[in-house]
């Protein structure tokens, strides 16, 4: 078991250096520095307002042979050296755009992330699965045909547009809630989140639904269910201790991929209602050019995505003992 | 330049001729295809209508220089441009649908009720720029796939077959791939890339990939051990000839649902990117995107967006429903008759 654990982890870390040298042929060697500076300070800046620039920000030495140096510092006083002692340290430097520390603006954006990240996620889980548990329950009736057709229109619609429209129609005509903005205030925050949370659970209903609906008719074509029958379960029983129990297994692997990416928050759901999280600030590095920022937002995905890959197949194998023994 | 999309139009045409007679050739194929057709006449005719007008607005061709009017000579001008004349066919700005005056003003329009559903900001005919959209929201979702089926079926298949140090390399770079989550990816490639059709084709394949490798590596490791597989290494064919008579068949129909289902995910990722100012020129992304600030207004701007959503929503739908019905009809465990 330990083993396993270690495995995991070790080619989770193999990954990640992986994802680094991504990043730097991304942002290092396709994008070039001088590109970013001159972007930065302008076109017509002094030479030595753009050497101090570069230097500021970290981008003034070579690719990744250092000709100038002795030693090993022809490869440790390199860009790709730099690249992977920063980000393995978590020293993200400062932004491209506005010269604020990039670790600050992460710390401050975390809690209106997590803000909108966590309602939306569980009331997301608990409306596809209940939903899907019922649909399973009454399969093969008009009721499933309803909202297997009503799970395919939503999920036909642009993200986009739900948002559009969810602020016009809430926000606008009917006047329920502030359009955008944000408060941090406990006592007022719910206000705030309430047309995002709904907008972005409805935009992901109908894909989860059917998901969730498949591996329920899964669990209900095996053996198991058969026997609970004929030693004489009812239906509902049937489903919510038996089916439900089962189903949960690939219900969790799905679900805890999904927990880092709580923290990186949500692109879209922020920058259109004003939330100042983490994807409000990713939205503005695009539009600001701000590769820094741009930068550690990916390597901080990656490095979430790997988090929640080894914290789910640690989760299985705690779950399941085929895997455990296997 | 552009008789390069001609050309490309005409290869593309001759590849869908191609297909068609292998479909009709092969039992199994023409079977499902009936079945499907059976199942969703009215799916199908509508992507039909899209490929329509998308091959419409594909092909151009300059007017001879004797051509009079000053405004459309020398530029190659498609089908569609044709029907439309957008030169002449436009407003000041914003004229509600069938309206015989202009919707700020009162001035009284160039084209009274010709605009079925009105114009935008800059005076363009709507149903003009809708039609446009077809062939980008295609060319995003069609020409992306094409290229990136080929490439991750190589990977994946070989990955498959091969195993040992092949796989290894290949499932390292797939795992890295779809380690950082697709949107940021999708973003940081356009960023650096910069903007632009290739290039936003090339960064939308780069982050598609990795799900059709998957699936084709995954399939391929499970044939490697079926018997007649066995069978025909035992016999003495090739790897080559294996790969191409008894593993490309065999997951052909995985590949086409996955081709339906990724296409729909193209089609409705480019709305985020035209959200973030990346998007393809002429896009329903970006006729949705510049409609954000309509709806403030009074009254209220509706035909803008109502256009372009109509049409994404009803393409996105219809391949949705024929990737769908597809995976039932070809998969033998969920076939029944209904």
């Amino acid at each position: 078991m330990a083993a396993y654990f270690l495995r995991r982890i070790g080619y989770g870390v193999i990954t990640l250096l992986g994802v680094l040298l991504l990043l730097f042929v991304l942002f290092f060697a396709v994008t070039d520095p001088d590109d970013i500076a001159r972007k930065a300070v302008g076109e017509r800046a002094r030479p030595e307002v753009y050497a101090q620039w570069k230097t500021n920000h970290g981008y003034d030495k070579p690719l990744i042979i250092n000709t100038g140096a002795t030693g090993a510092g022809r490869f440790t006083d390199t860009l790709l050296a730099e690249h992977y002692r920063r980000m393995l340290t978590f020293d993200f430097g400062r932004s491209d755009a506005d010269d604020s520390p990039i670790s600050r603006r992460l710390r401050e954006g975390a809690l209106p992330s997590l803000g909108i990240t966590v309602p939306l996620f569980v009331m997301g889980l608990v409306v596809s699965v209940a939903v899907a548990l019922f649909v399973a329950f009454f399969r093969e009736t008009y009721i499933d045909r309803v909202v297997l057709v009503l799970c395919m229109l939503t999920m036909s619609v642009a993200g986009l547009l739900y948002i559009i429209a969810g602020q016009y129609l809430v926000g606008q005509l009917l006047r329920w809630f502030p359009i955008s903005g944000f408060d941090p205030n406990p006592a007022v925050v719910a206000r705030f989140l309430a047309l995002p949370v709904l907008v972005g659970v409805l935009s992901g209903f109908g894909a989860d639904t059917r998901f969730y609906r498949t591996i329920f008719l899964e669990e209900i074509g095996r053996d198991y269910v058969r026997t609970a029958r004929a030693k004489g379960c009812g239906d509902a029983r049937v489903m919510v201790r038996h089916v439900l129990r089962n189903a949960l297994i690939p219900i969790l692997t799905n679900v805890v991929v999904q927990i880092p990416f709580l923290f990186t928050g949500a692109l879209l759901l922020e920058s259109f209602f004003g939330i100042p999280g983490l994807g409000a600030l990713t939205v503005e590095a695009i539009q600001g050019n701000d590769f820094s920022t741009l930068r550690t937002m990916v390597y901080l995905g990656a490095l979430l995505f790997i988090a929640g890959q080894i914290l789910t197949d640690i989760s299985y194998a705690l779950a399941d003992p085929r895997v455990r023994l296997g | 330049m552009h008789w390069v999309s001609d050309i490309l139009v005409v290869l593309l045409a001759s590849a869908a001729v191609g297909v068609c007679r292998y479909v009709s050739g092969d039992r199994f194929w023409r079977e499902n295809a009936t079945e499907l057709w059976r199942r969703r006449p009215f799916a199908i005719a509508i992507v039909g209508a899209y490929l329509l007008i998308a091959l419409m607005d594909s092909i151009s061709w300059v007017d001879p220089a004797s051509d009079a009017n000053a405004l459309t000579s020398g530029k190659p001008r498609t089908i569609i441009d044709r029907l439309f004349v957008p030169e002449t066919f436009t407003e000041a700005s914003y004229s509600a649908p069938l309206a015989s005056v202009a919707f700020y003003g009162g001035q009284p329009l160039l084209h009274p009720g010709a605009h079925l559903l009105g114009t935008d900001l800059l005076g363009r005919d709507v149903v003009y720029r809708t039609l446009k959209g077809v062939r980008v929201a295609l060319l995003i979702g069609g020409l992306t796939s094409l290229v990136v089926i080929p490439i991750a079926l190589l990977f994946g298949v070989s990955a498959g077959y091969f195993g040992r140090r092949i796989d290894d390399a290949v499932f390292f770079a797939m795992t890295v791939l779809a380690s950082v989550p697709t949107l940021l990816l999708l973003i940081a490639l356009i960023m650096v890339l910069g903007k632009g059709t290739v290039q936003v084709c090339v960064a939308l394949g780069v982050t598609g990939w990795v799900h059709f490798c998957r699936i084709a590596r995954g399939e391929t490791l499970k044939l490697r051990e079926t018997d007649f597989i066995a069978a025909a290494r035992a016999l003495g064919v090739r790897d080559g000839t294996i790969i191409r008579r008894h593993i490309l068949p065999n997951i052909a129909h995985l590949v086409i649902i996955t081709f339906a289902l990724s296409f729909t995910a193209l089609v409705l990722s480019e709305t985020i990117l035209s959200y973030l100012g990346i998007g393809l020129d002429g896009s329903w992304g970006q006729m949705i995107d510049q409609a954000r600030n309509e709806l403030s207004r009074t009254p209220v701007i509706w035909w803008n967006l109502t256009g372009a959503s109509i049409a994404l929503f009803t393409l996105v739908l219809a391949v949705n429903m024929i990737a769908d019905a597809m995976r039932d009809v070809i998969d033998p465990r969920t076939r029944r008759e209904g």
